[in-house]
Formats: C-alpha cells, structure tokens, sequence
C-alpha cells in the first residue's frame, strides 16, 4: 500500500515548555510505538503539525535525531493554527507529517569551525543541528554560538543557555537589542555583535536564522568576514500546505521550499529569481 | 494495433447509457448558459459542436474533496481528555468522460508528472486517475482563442486519451487509444470502422491547416527568466488583472490547492479544494509577509510557471495545453499568448555609457 503523504501520524504531547511570551515548545511522541520506533529524520528537516479542526503549519523538528526520546516543535503564536496549539497541553492530540524537506549540509560540515548565528524564533532550526554536533562533537572543530533575541524575556531555551554558556567546547555568545536590568551578556544588534566576535571564515561555515530584516544585515557581517557565498547556509520558510511538492505555493521560480529546501546556501540562494 | 469502430451519431446516446450501467459517465450538457461536464442523462441534450466552458478537470480533481475523516471522543480513561481517530477514504468506481477535447485530456498529463511521482504519489488522485477513462472528441472547429498547436498538440492529439472520436459526416470514428479504451469499444451498437479510416484521417489534417499559425515557444523558458526583475514589464501586462481567478479555475492544467478543516460537533473532515494563485492570499503568510505581494508578482508566477518552471523541471514540457479559456473567458481580456510572445520578443533598453 502506498504511503497517504497528506494523512498525518496521530501524536501526543508529552510536554509543554512556555518559552516566551508568544513561542511555545511542544514536546510529542508518535502514538503508534512502531512509527516512533522508526522515526528517523536530519537536522533541518520540518514536518507539518496538525490540530485537527484548525489546520496545518510548518514547523522545524528541533530536537536532534540523537536524542529519539520525543520530538520537540517550537511554536511562535502568529496565526489561527498557531495559536490553537498553544492552547494545547499535555496529554493533547496532534497529528505530525513529518520528515518533509532537505537538511542541513552537516556531513560536508564534518572537520570545519562552525559558526550558529541565531535570531528569535529563528533559533529553532539552529538548536537541532547545534545539538546533534554537541552529540557528535569530535566530527567538528570550533562551534561559536551567537543568540539573539529583542530582551532577555524573548529568548528561548533560557534553560539551556546557562549549560551552552559552561561548555568549554562551545563559544557561546547572547545579546539583547537594549540594555536590560541584570543583564550579564553583550547589548547589541547581531550582525554588530558578530562583526565583534569576528569568528574567522577560515575552514568554517556559518548557519544563520532569524527574521529577514536580521538576516539581511547578518549577510552584510558575514561577508565582512570573509564568509564567501558557499560558507553560508541558512533555512527559509514560506506558506506550505502539501509540504511535497504539489500544492504549488511555495515555489520561488523552479524551487520548491518544501522539497528543495527549507536549507539553502547563499550560493543557492543567488541562483533563485529574487521572490523571497 | 488500435481498435478501430463507427458509431452512428444516433447512436451515441444509447451507447452511454450502456456505459453508464458500469461507469459513472459524464458528457458535456447545457447548465444554463454554461456547457459542463454533467453526469449523463438521457434526457439531456449532449453538446458536441463546441468545447465545453469548463474543462472535465473535477471528474479527477474534485474542486473540493475529503483527504481525512476525523472523529473526536472523550478517552474512557481520562474524562478530561480528547481522543481523535483520523481516516483516509480513498475514492472508488469507475468514470468514462465522453466528448472531452484533445486540450482537456492532454490537461491531466501535466498534472501526472506532479500529482503521480515515484517519491510522493498523491493517492487521491492516482486512484481516480487509473480508474477515470477518456473518450476524447477531436475538433472540427476552431476558435480563435485556441492554440493547442503552438504547444505541441494538435486537434487530433490522443495523448492522455483512452478513447479517440473522430467526427466524419454521419458518426463518429472511435480508434482506442489504450487498452481501457478498447474495452469501452465492445458494444454491439458500435461497427468495424477500417474502411472509414482514410476519411477520418483526412478531417484531421483538414483542421490541423485551419488552425492559426504556431509559435516557436522553445525560448520561453530563458526569455520568461531573463524579464523576471523587469517589475515594469508585469506591471504593464498585468494592468488589467482583476485577480478573479477565471483563469486557474477553467485550466486543465492548473493543478495548485488549497487544505482546510471543517468541524461539526464531534466530527471534522480536511478538505483539500482548488485554489488560485491570483489571489493575494495565496502567498500570504501569518506574519503578514507576502512574497508575491502585488497581481503583477502573481501573474508573473503564473505564466513563469507554466512556460518556464514546469519545463525546466520537466523536460521541456509546456504546462499549458493551449485550450484558450483563459483568454475566452478573461472578464479583463488578458491573452496570456501576447505576454509569453512579448517576454520572448523583449529587448532591454540599452545601457548608457
């Protein structure tokens, strides 16, 4: 029997993390333990999240596929779907269509410096391939982190952060737009903070996430740094409703986000009709 | 060797009723002002001189169809908490479409190479697809909107036929196009129609020398590219643009949708429903973000992709099958033939030095 790509696996939330203020994690396992058994994705792959009676959304697996125990979806309150699933809570059904989409080049990465550039939710994406290089941390040379977020109360992960900020194998770095009240890290935009930080291009790639007008000036950085367009990798996102290539919505000239992307270098970035 | 039968054109009405003990069948009749591929019914008057408004898209490609049944139930175990059971119904039986043209079942070719490859078949469709057979009436006459020749088809074009009718002065020539087809061509009504073979030949090269002078499109692809940033350029061809959607919705080869949920009390169903990529909410995302932000960024995907993406992707293959009904019925008189003539024709303006 040929697979049903648009009948999603029935899943259950197991946990539910509030972020922010408007980004929410949610915890899942598959309900069928075959299929959850089975499950296997790469860093950077997406799937579809389903709340039954509202609708369908993309979102990024950011856990990584070395820590099996659950799949963990971050979720920005921004529209209907959206904000149906962060009235959700444990025990709660979803349905998830996942893996859809390409990775991250991380077998190319393998013997190169690393350098994460995150922004906001755009942390999301970065998180599953930071971890599975933590996992698989001898493949990899130097990994620098820079995380930034508008204040101190919009960043994710803040659990986590004090662990990534303790590691002596991880250069971790987190600013804030404007100065805040017990604030220990740097104030500043991010594409000022990496040109401060200025990790070297030499041997390294750069994978950078965030909202565009960030991603934009990161860019402006990155090249200052030397990062030539085949060192920068980044993921996209766009309206998906298939996720396999149909629909017909995501494409910007003969690429399909969901299917050739969401990751893209800045290399394949330039070779794309401008229409992001 | 393809079976070759006559039918007399008194014929053909008893013929589908034959048919229609074993298929679903569907021929073109008046709805009003519109000529639509309706279920067949014998007291209907069926209208072959003409091609029908609509093309026969839904009897593959519903305009709104049911992916997943979804139930939900209280969990016996824990009161407090919702269990949801979610189905898939894959659609059954048989179809004949009778008197579809050339266009019309070219159409569903384009859709099979997205809807019906190797790594995600879309099993809705596959399943009508297979079970939904062709029998394709060449045309006799041609409008001036028709074009099926400038994108490598002709009036007499069996592909993704089952079944080829072929109209000669008092019936029709049927040759089977497929091994479906032949089946369709064992009913007693129907004669041996070798000897009318040379006459039918002799119509279809009739009507392929009526037909308007072809284009050569092979620079589409490139030209329609090269004009991508030339917001000027879309602007000018898209100043007419309602953004109605007229022009999706009658193409046999517009295959671009939409998913969505409905819920009454305890039960819902997602439905999957034809959607228009000239709409502004096409594009539009939960940010408010719009890459496709005006109707020029839209007609450009539009005609980008039938004349350049699709045939980039696969092998040089146009995704239009040149029926013209997007120019009939364009309440804004948009000939999507002048813009790909004018994206192949354009010259940028010299820079100066």
């Amino acid at each position: 029997m040929t697979k049903n790509i648009y009948l999603p696996e029935m899943a259950t939330i197991q946990e539910v993390i509030r972020e922010t203020h408007n980004i929410m994690t949610f915890r899942v396992t598959l309900n069928n333990p075959e299929a959850m058994k089975n499950f296997s994705f790469k860093p950077g792959q997406v799937g579809q999240v389903s709340s039954f009676g509202t609708g369908e959304a993309t979102f990024v697996i950011n856990s990584p596929p070395t820590r099996m125990d659950y799949l963990q979806f971050s979720v920005m309150r921004t529209g209907e779907v959206t904000s149906k699933l962060h009235s959700l809570k444990a025990g709660d059904q979803i349905g998830v269509r996942a893996p859809l989409g390409n990775s991250f080049p991380y077998e190319d990465m393998k013997g190169k410096d690393i350098v994460f550039v995150g922004g906001g939710i755009g942390m999301a994406p970065l998180r599953t391939l930071l971890l599975y290089m933590l996992d698989n941390r001898g493949d990899y040379g130097k990994i620098t982190l820079l995380y930034g977020a508008r204040s101190p109360v919009d960043m994710a992960y803040s659990y986590e952060l004090q662990d990534w900020l303790g590691r002596d194998d991880l250069d971790t770095h987190l600013t804030i737009d404007a100065p805040y009240e017990g604030w220990e890290h740097k104030v500043g935009l991010i594409p000022n903070v990496l040109l401060d930080i200025a990790p070297s291009s030499e041997n390294s790639v750069a994978i950078t996430c965030g909202p565009p007008i960030m991603i934009k000036f990161t860019l402006q950085a990155l090249e200052k740094l030397g990062f030539k367009d085949e060192q920068i990798v980044t993921t996209l996102e766009k309206r998906m409703k298939c996720g396999v290539g149909i629909c017909g919505r995501c494409n910007i000239g003969t690429s399909y986000v969901c299917m050739d992307g969401p990751v893209f270098t800045r290399a394949q970035l330039r070779q794309l009709p401008n229409e992001l | 060797m393809a079976k070759v039968q006559f039918i007399k054109s008194a014929d053909v009405k008893p013929w589908l009723a034959e048919l229609a003990k074993e298929h679903r069948v569907f021929a073109p009749s008046y709805d009003g002002e519109a000529l639509l591929f309706r279920p067949f019914d014998p007291e209907q008057e069926i209208v072959l001189d003409r091609a029908a408004t609509m093309p026969p898209k839904k009897t593959i490609f519903p305009q709104s169809e049911k992916l997943v049944d979804f139930t939900y139930s209280k969990d016996p175990e824990n009161l407090s908490r919702i269990k949801i059971d979610a189905k898939a119904n894959l659609p059954e039986g048989s179809t004949v479409v009778f008197g579809s043209r050339p266009c019309d079942a070219r159409g569903f070719t384009m859709f099979d190479r997205v809807y019906l490859s190797d790594k995600n078949p879309d099993i809705y469709y596959q399943a009508r697809r297979k079970n939904t057979l062709f029998i394709t009436l060449a045309c006799r006459t041609i409008e001036n909107t028709c074009f099926c020749n400038w994108v490598d088809s002709d009036p007499c074009d069996p592909t993704g036929s089952d079944v080829l009718a072929i109209p000669v002065n008092d019936g029709y020539l049927l040759e089977s196009v497929s091994e479906q087809g032949e089946k369709l061509l064992n009913s007693k009504l129907l004669a041996d129609g070798s000897s009318r073979r040379a006459e039918a030949e002799k119509i279809c090269q009739e009507i392929a020398g009526s037909i308007n002078n072809t284009k050569d499109l092979t620079l589409a692809p490139e030209k329609l590219l090269a004009v991508f940033d030339n917001m000027e350029f879309w602007e000018e061809v898209s100043a007419k643009c309602l953004s109605c959607g007229a022009c999706t919705y009658l193409c046999p080869s517009c295959y671009c949708f939409n998913i969505t949920d409905e819920t009454t009390g305890m039960k819902g169903k997602r439905l999957r429903s034809w959607d228009n990529c000239m709409s502004a909410q096409f594009t539009m995302e939960a940010s408010g973000h719009n890459p496709r932000p005006t109707k020029a960024h839209r007609l450009k995907n539009r005609v980008g992709h039938k004349f350049s993406y699709y045939p980039t992707i696969h092998g040089g293959v146009i995704s239009c099958c040149g029926c013209g009904r997007c120019i009939k019925s364009c309440p804004a008189g948009i000939d999507i033939r002048e813009i790909v003539l004018k994206a192949i024709d354009f010259v940028p303006a010299a820079v100066e030095e």
